[in-house]
């Protein structure tokens, strides 16, 4: 989340797409009913199905599952064509008046640069036109047809209401209804927050699905702002704070971008990520890029990392490949993994294709499975009939199941949502012989480097010179790993000279050698600081844990709770928060002010400003400070299947053609998402499966967990699918018959729950049905019993993101 | 279906309208009138975070036990923390169970393992068990860890062995799981939070 759960009940409009807080997110769904009680905010859904959120909103509106690029495209068009855009802030905070390249098209389907055979494109054309200064060209009057405004203007011209109403399957006057209350918060005393989720992100265009949001919420001017933002409700408790340690094959913690077989030296790899200005004056603050990285080798190797040997570069692994959970599958399933180590996460389950899964996990050597509930991953070799139809004796994958605690049993901190971190005690010990995941971690570690300390082997020194400073090597504690995370100073850290003219002016101690780093802001590139994570640098200070802290105070009014626990970064609750006043510096909405330019600083606001706090607004530093060129993208070249987002087709379609370019049969799917041999042959066709399909949660059970607890099977017991009325009668099936569900991968056998939630829509003038599939069932559990619904889906994720698509696939239904 | 009044009415605050326990036509075999003692008398009171979705919700449990060494603490009952700004002391269906949870019957208790081919879980000891995965492990590095590639740069990469971090437990957990993954030469590394 770009904003809080508490900042929802500063807006004015909700939209919720892509996510069903109400279900999923009641508690902080609370805060969208708190907003429409105080504010009189209207609440807006947009979702396949009629959700318990749809049922409390002021309007809502039904989507094809899988098009909504083509329902957003058309909300951009429909504010770029009937100029109802905050025209200041686009001006001033987006990249609208910068250039882009010559050459850079986009033509039935296909951005330039597209190379078929590799599924990928050649990005040269893409991108800002950089002059010989280095600095990107602009035309502020945004007339030039090169320009970003242009080109964005020009392309989702083709996004028109009836076009969007073909493709979505979203009545045209609902469509319309829904832009224009959104168009209203381009007035610059209204704004609007966007509340997602996994409806978002599941999909092969997933990553652009929310670009295509951020760039409504930049052209409405709703970024930085109180009640706005982009906001992704996630789904565990700690899984914003996984995601931020990195535990990802393309991150080290921290977001640094982990390296690959091109950063040859320690120098290569930091001159491609340390960012430079790409406007005058701007902060580029990935300039810093080289005192993260170095602080992070020096809190991980310590003293064996010094100058001389790089900071230890060489064992940092280089990447060649992906390494993300498909892959990784992939890589088993073609026998080339021998092991396997599962922590807390249920694959079998959460993968899409269980039969592919199962046959990976067959051909390991051993399979680790370290958890606190019996998941279906640990036995995926044994026998439960039609749920799990496996012969054991031929499955020669060793399988070890080790107990870890949960939430409950260990001390430490979980991150939420909304980047606070929030520390928690252990209340009560641990079953049996569980353990807390770190000491399980630990102890294998500590195993592994006396065998290595013995007996030699491979590479045996990064295992030796890995830090291990802690009290009890075997189980380290929370609070000695948060104090490694947050960073210390190894020597002292100066500030700057006393007198900025002369460089050798006497400069002060700002960290002490042997004290915690108050923040990231002294980090050095010099080897004299370490940090595990300069994102939560400044959570476990000189001061303590910041992390415990329980102040209930909220100064402002505004919901920012700023001594409540450590929000990351800098305990900033609201991201681009100097977007919230105009470029003078005066708060955009007086009624909702949250920092402003008072003449010589911009603090004293609400909230930690995310701007140098000196940068008057006559230097014109942009709010986005990540970014080089210190705006927001609307034109974006990172993304891997074009710099505007672009509708696609789910890889199963039941339309089977691109409605955008139906003359175009290779652009029907994302051209640039990766598919495996033998995978795009798995992909169901629409004469055999005819039905949409989409999987989704339900509010009683989390994921594949509280199947396991008696109180959540109490109230939902039973798997069961669900279909609208029409397609019931269509198929004679009634409600609570059990129904066969195939896709061409699998199938499942449940209760049929026939509901008016589900209405077929009309697509380009033929009736589409959904099947839709609650997937909290397995073959372990204290519910009942059932079929994983992953034995359906396809084995496809997003081009950038790698996130498979679970939410829109083809089905066929009959009578069990 | 068995189950006691005190689990009827807490599960029902769920509200039971789109439930499959009312679609499918389940119903509890008896829920009767009973008294009780006031059980949170002489608990424990711990403060936590619910660890089903990202609202992160703020949780006060109640535990019988006074913490001393001789004594096994056990969780009596779970609600709201009424001070988180986030939650304010309310907890949702999900969350309202999550005493359940903690307390499953499916809690894995002790260290097992399946050998190659057979049909059923044998108790081991944590030293064993550790013993034997770290000699997988060292195995399969010493084996396979790549020091430099076709190109002849140093890449030191370990890629047939996977790990997968659990998002479920904490940062420091999380962080020291990646700490030792790359500081073995793990690429193949992933969490939940992908998906």
């Amino acid at each position: 989340m770009t904003n809080s759960w508490n900042d929802i009940k500063n807006t004015d409009l909700v939209l919720i797409m892509g996510g069903n807080a109400a279900e999923a997110h009641p508690c902080g769904f609370k805060w969208v009913t708190e907003a429409m009680q105080t504010r009189k905010a209207k609440l807006i859904v947009v979702d396949p199905r009629f959700t318990r959120s749809a049922a409390v909103a002021d309007t809502y509106a039904p989507i094809r599952v899988g098009t909504d690029i083509a329902f957003l495209g058309g909300v951009i068009n429909y504010l770029l064509s009937n100029n109802k855009i905050h025209a200041e802030y686009v001006k001033a905070y987006t990249d609208a008046t910068f250039l882009t390249k010559e050459g850079y098209k986009f033509d039935n389907g296909f951005f330039s640069g597209y190379d078929e055979a590799k599924r990928s494109y050649n990005k040269a054309t893409w991108g800002y036109d950089i002059g010989a200064d280095g600095f990107v060209k602009v035309d502020d009057t945004m007339q030039d047809p090169r320009c970003v405004f242009q080109q964005m203007k020009a392309h989702y011209s083709r996004y028109t209401p009836d076009q969007v109403s073909k493709i979505t399957g979203t009545p045209k006057e609902a469509f319309l209804k829904i832009c224009e209350q959104m168009a209203a918060t381009s007035a610059t005393n209204k704004v609007m927050t966007i509340l997602y989720a996994l409806g978002w992100t599941q999909h092969s265009v997933g990553s652009q699905n929310i670009r295509t949001m951020a760039m409504i919420q930049l052209l409405l001017g709703n970024m930085g702002r109180p009640g706005g933002g982009v906001n992704a409700l996630r789904g565990h408790a700690n899984v914003q704070g996984i995601t931020d340690q990195c535990a990802y094959s393309e991150v080290l913690p921290g977001y640094l971008s982990a390296p690959t077989d091109a950063d040859k030296t320690r120098e290569e790899y930091l001159e491609r990520r340390t960012g430079k200005p790409l406007r005058p004056g701007q902060m580029a603050f990935t300039q810093n890029f080289p005192k993260w990285f170095t602080s992070l080798s020096k809190s991980w190797y310590g003293n064996a990392a010094t100058a001389e040997n790089g900071f230890a570069y060489d064992w940092f692994p280089k990447r060649d490949a992906g390494y993300d959970i498909l892959h990784q599958f992939e890589l088993m399933f073609q026998g080339k993994m021998n092991g396997f180590i599962v922590q807390g996460f249920n694959p079998l389950a959460a993968v899409p294709n269980k039969k592919k899964l199962s046959t990976g996990l067959s051909k390991l050597k051993y399979l680790v499975v370290i958890d606190p509930l019996e998941t279906e991953t640990g036995e995926f070799w044994k026998n439960y009939g039609p749920l799990n139809d496996v012969d054991p004796a031929q499955i020669k994958t060793e399988v070890f199941r080790l107990p870890a605690t949960c939430f409950a049993e260990e001390t430490g901190s979980f991150t939420n949502s909304s980047r606070v971190i929030n520390w928690k005690e252990r209340a009560v010990d641990p079953p049996g012989e569980a353990k807390v995941d770190s000491e399980i971690i630990a102890r294998l570690f500590v195993k592994l480097r006396e065998m290595y300390a013995k007996d030699g082997g491979t590479l045996p020194e990064p295992v030796a010179a890995l830090t291990w400073n802690y009290m009890n090597a075997n189980a380290p504690t929370s609070a000695e790993i948060l104090r490694e995370i947050n960073g210390k100073a190894l020597a002292d850290v100066l500030g700057p000279p006393a007198d900025p003219k002369d460089p050798k002016s006497p400069r002060a101690v700002v960290v002490k050698a042997g004290e915690q780093m108050p923040g990231f802001a002294p980090l050095q590139a010099d080897g004299s600081t370490a940090c595990g994570n300069w994102i939560y640098s400044g959570c476990w200070s000189q001061a303590g844990n910041m992390t415990a802290r329980r102040d209930t105070a909220d100064p402002t009014g505004l919901g920012v709770y700023p001594g409540w626990g450590f929000s990351w970064p800098a305990n900033r609750r609201i991201l681009y928060n100097r977007a919230s006043a105009d470029p003078a510096g005066k708060p955009w909405d007086a009624s909702r002010k949250y920092l402003a330019w008072n003449g010589t600083s911009w603090a004293g606001g609400a909230d930690v400003p995310d701007m140098r706090p000196d940068a008057a607004p006559e230097q014109n530093v942009g709010p986005f400070i990540m970014n080089p060129e210190g705006v927001a993208r609307l034109h974006a070249v990172g993304m891997n299947e074009g710099p505007f987002p672009e509708h696609y087709e789910p890889f199963e379609t039941p339309v089977g053609v691109n409605l955008m370019c139906p003359t175009n049969p290779k652009a029907v799917s994302n051209p640039a998402a990766r598919v495996y041999k033998g995978d795009l042959e798995a992909f169901g066709k629409k004469e055999e499966f005819p039905y949409a399909a989409t999987t989704y949660r339900l509010t009683e059970h989390l994921h594949f967990w509280t199947k396991h607890a008696k109180s959540n099977a109490i109230v939902q017991p039973a798997p069961f699918v669900e279909i609208g009325e029409e397609l019931a009668k269509e198929k004679g099936i009634a409600h609570g018959q059990k129904v066969r569900v195939k896709s061409n991968r699998g199938e499942v056998v449940a209760a049929c729950v026939v509901t008016k939630r589900i209405k077929p829509w009309d697509v380009n003038g033929k009736k589409v049905h959904m099947v839709g599939i609650p997937i909290h069932w397995g073959f372990k559990g204290v519910t009942q019993n059932g079929y994983l619904a992953n034995a359906l889906t396809p084995f496809v994720g997003d081009a950038n993101s790698q996130t498979p698509e679970f939410k829109a696939f083809l089905v066929n239904i009959e009578k069990a | 279906m068995d189950m006691n009044r005190r689990q009827f009415f807490r599960v029902s605050s769920a509200g039971l309208v789109g439930s499959s326990l009312v679609a499918l036509g389940f119903s509890p075999t008896a829920a009767l009138a009973e008294t009780r003692n006031f059980k949170l008398a002489r608990t424990t009171e711990t403060r936590s975070t619910c660890p089903y979705c990202s609202v992160s919700c703020g949780l006060i449990m109640y535990t019988l036990g006074d913490k001393a060494k001789n004594v096994k603490s056990t969780i009596v009952h779970i609600e709201g923390d009424p001070d988180h700004p986030v939650n304010r002391g309310t907890l949702c269906p999900k969350g309202a169970g999550v005493m359940d949870m903690i307390q499953s019957p499916n809690r894995v208790k002790v260290p097992q393992v399946r050998e190659a081919g057979s049909n059923e879980w044998k108790r081991i000891s944590w030293d064993d068990a550790l013993t034997r995965i770290a000699k997988h492990m060292k195995a399969d590095r010493d084996a396979n860890l790549i020091k430099t590639n076709a190109a002849g740069t140093t890449v030191n990469r370990w890629n047939t062995t996977g790990l997968l971090v659990s998002s479920a437990a904490s940062n420091e957990s999380g962080h020291l799981s990646v700490k030792v993954a790359r500081g073995l030469g793990m690429v193949a590394l992933d969490t939940q939070a992908r998906i």
